[in-house]
């Protein structure tokens, strides 16, 4: 009689003969998809008079490891829209190319009509194609903001998960920035009207402000990051460095790390 | 044709005693009969040029495009049977589209040129296909930049291999693919009802110096079609114009129509030139009768 725990409940193998492990298969593929690997952290994104600023810092964590240090998460699209890239890497990678494919079908047609896809036309394709790969048990794990102009040549900015859902507000963050950015730039554009009275030189102060507190608070964050400008007049990216940081407030914090005090 | 008549004509994909296929030469007749087409290339870009007859006043003038984009940095033209042209079209865009899939970047002109020959070439083999009755130019510029993979995230390691290639690369291409499969890469190319003399007037611009720029390339073949199409001045046509650049030219490195205003003031010098060519002719008449 076999009385190792594995055999606790099982048909005796000498009675029943050796269990048929295939039962056990589910036969289905590994499904290494079905959550977050390598990850991107907070984009934030606010809008001023005449555009969209929106920002994301360059690292890609493989859980708590800082792996990639230089990751672009900020992508153009047809030179006038820009995509924010929060949640998994690799997905990332599978939507740019995707995207980069629909461009090229664009200009196919764009001898005809000289039309593109403007920054509302993105994010309804994108929240449809998360919405659809959500539905197939198999998402693409991100949170994405896109910005750039309408239809009427005003500032559009809006947001779509890994679920399909989309929201949309003067200002709009994902990840840890929901909690720590959101309240900073809703200080500045509470509601839609308000947009009128930023500058771009102030958006783009605030947004810097954004990406310090993340900084300092979240943990998966780095201090090197992508800001991009969206204008009627196309898309302005830059990299940048955060300055001016104050670590004086960590001398006041006890019970961390090798202090022995 | 002497061999009209023996039989061999009949079928693609036997040749006649004499060594030809005649189906293939059959198809370069349809082409003769064809707009022409133009492509020139300069030291900093490529020049598409077609002449589209108006075959109808019922046609919408603009409408109905002849230059396709088949990648973002390649154009396509064509003399010959435009269904034909059609569907070259669409198979450049499945090769430029299956390349980009599976080595995660852009085809090369030469590349592109190489895939579509070789397709061609297939339609000259079996009794079931005829050729295709168009020749194809097919231009495109390779980006010069260091070539970033389709979804690429970061720089890559900084030191090690990274299969970067040291030295220049990239830059502009042109190629004229014919009905019997066979391609060459040229400095200019002209094909349809007027390519010989779009073809003079192109070797006159001594293109392998490499000094004609891309502004200029795109008045001179706009000169070269309105100078071709001259032997037939009844018909009405229309002339569509694209281009591409470098990345740090008009286009950034992509197929472009070429912009309204420049187009039309290409079109002005050349109906101008043309105008000039006329009086010479017609002085010179004057002289020769003066001296009767």
């Amino acid at each position: 009689m076999d009385h190792r725990p594995q055999a606790w409940g099982r048909p005796r193998d000498d009675v029943y003969g050796a269990y048929d492990a295939s039962y056990m298969n589910t036969n289905l593929p590994n499904q290494h998809t079905q959550s977050p690997i390598v990850t991107g952290t907070s984009v934030v994104a606010m809008k001023f008079k005449d555009g969209v600023v929106m920002a994301a810092d360059n690292l890609a964590s493989y859980g708590s490891l800082a792996r990639f240090t230089d990751v672009k998460r900020l992508r153009t699209f047809a030179d006038t829209s820009v995509i924010g890239f929060g949640g998994d890497v690799s997905d990332m990678q599978y939507l740019d190319r995707h995207l980069t494919e629909l461009g090229i079908d664009e200009a196919y047609q764009s001898d005809v009509g000289g039309h593109n896809l403007n920054a509302r036309n993105l994010h309804k394709y994108l929240s449809k194609l998360l919405y659809h790969r959500r539905s197939k048990f198999d998402p693409l794990w991100n949170h994405l903001l896109v910005a750039g102009m309408d239809e009427d040549d005003k500032p559009f900015l809006a947001a779509a998960d890994l679920l399909g859902t989309t929201f949309t507000s003067p200002s709009l963050s994902t990840g840890f920035g929901s909690m720590l950015a959101q309240p900073i730039m809703r200080k500045y554009v509470p509601d839609e009207a308000s947009v009128e009275n930023i500058t771009k030189e102030k958006a783009v102060e605030v947004i810097k402000e954004c990406m310090k507190v993340l900084f300092y608070r979240d943990a998966r964050s780095m201090d090197k990051y992508s800001l991009a400008i969206v204008t009627k007049d196309g898309v302005e990216l830059s990299e940048n460095k955060l300055e001016n940081q104050s670590w004086a407030f960590a001398d006041r914090i006890k019970g961390y790390g090798t202090q022995t005090v | 044709m002497t061999s009209i008549g023996t039989g061999y004509d009949l079928a693609n994909s036997i040749f006649s005693p004499d060594g030809r296929n005649f189906q293939v030469e059959y198809a370069v007749k349809a082409v003769e009969n064809g707009g022409t087409s133009v492509g020139i290339r300069a030291k900093d870009g490529v020049v598409l040029a077609v002449e589209k007859v108006v075959t109808s006043k019922l046609l919408k003038p603009g409408a109905n495009k002849r230059i396709a984009t088949v990648d973002r940095h390649l154009g396509v033209v064509y003399s010959g049977m435009v269904p034909d042209g059609h569907h070259f079209v669409d198979r450049s865009r499945d090769e430029a589209r299956s390349w980009r899939d599976t080595f995660k970047t852009p085809i090369s002109t030469s590349d592109l040129a190489s895939r579509m020959g070789g397709y061609l070439q297939a339609y000259t083999l079996y009794q079931s296909v005829r050729p295709f009755g168009i020749t194809a130019i097919v231009g495109g510029f390779d980006s010069e930049l260091e070539a970033l993979v389709d979804g690429e995230v970061g720089s890559g390691p900084s030191v090690g291999a990274g299969g970067k290639v040291e030295g220049k690369h990239g830059g502009p291409g042109l190629y004229m693919i014919e009905p019997s499969g066979m391609y060459w890469g040229y400095y200019g190319a002209a094909t349809g009802k007027g390519r010989q003399a779009a073809k003079a007037e192109l070797e006159k611009l001594n293109l392998a110096e490499g000094k004609l720029d891309l502004q200029q390339a795109v008045k001179e073949a706009a000169r070269i079609i309105y100078v071709a199409q001259q032997d037939n001045k009844d018909k009405e046509f229309e002339l569509e114009m694209s281009w591409i650049s470098s990345a740090d030219g008009p286009t950034k490195g992509r197929h472009m129509e070429v912009p309204k205003d420049i187009l039309a003031e290409a079109e002005r010098l050349a109906k101008k030139a043309i105008s000039e060519d006329d009086d010479e002719e017609e002085e010179n008449k004057d002289e020769d009768k003066m001296e009767e």
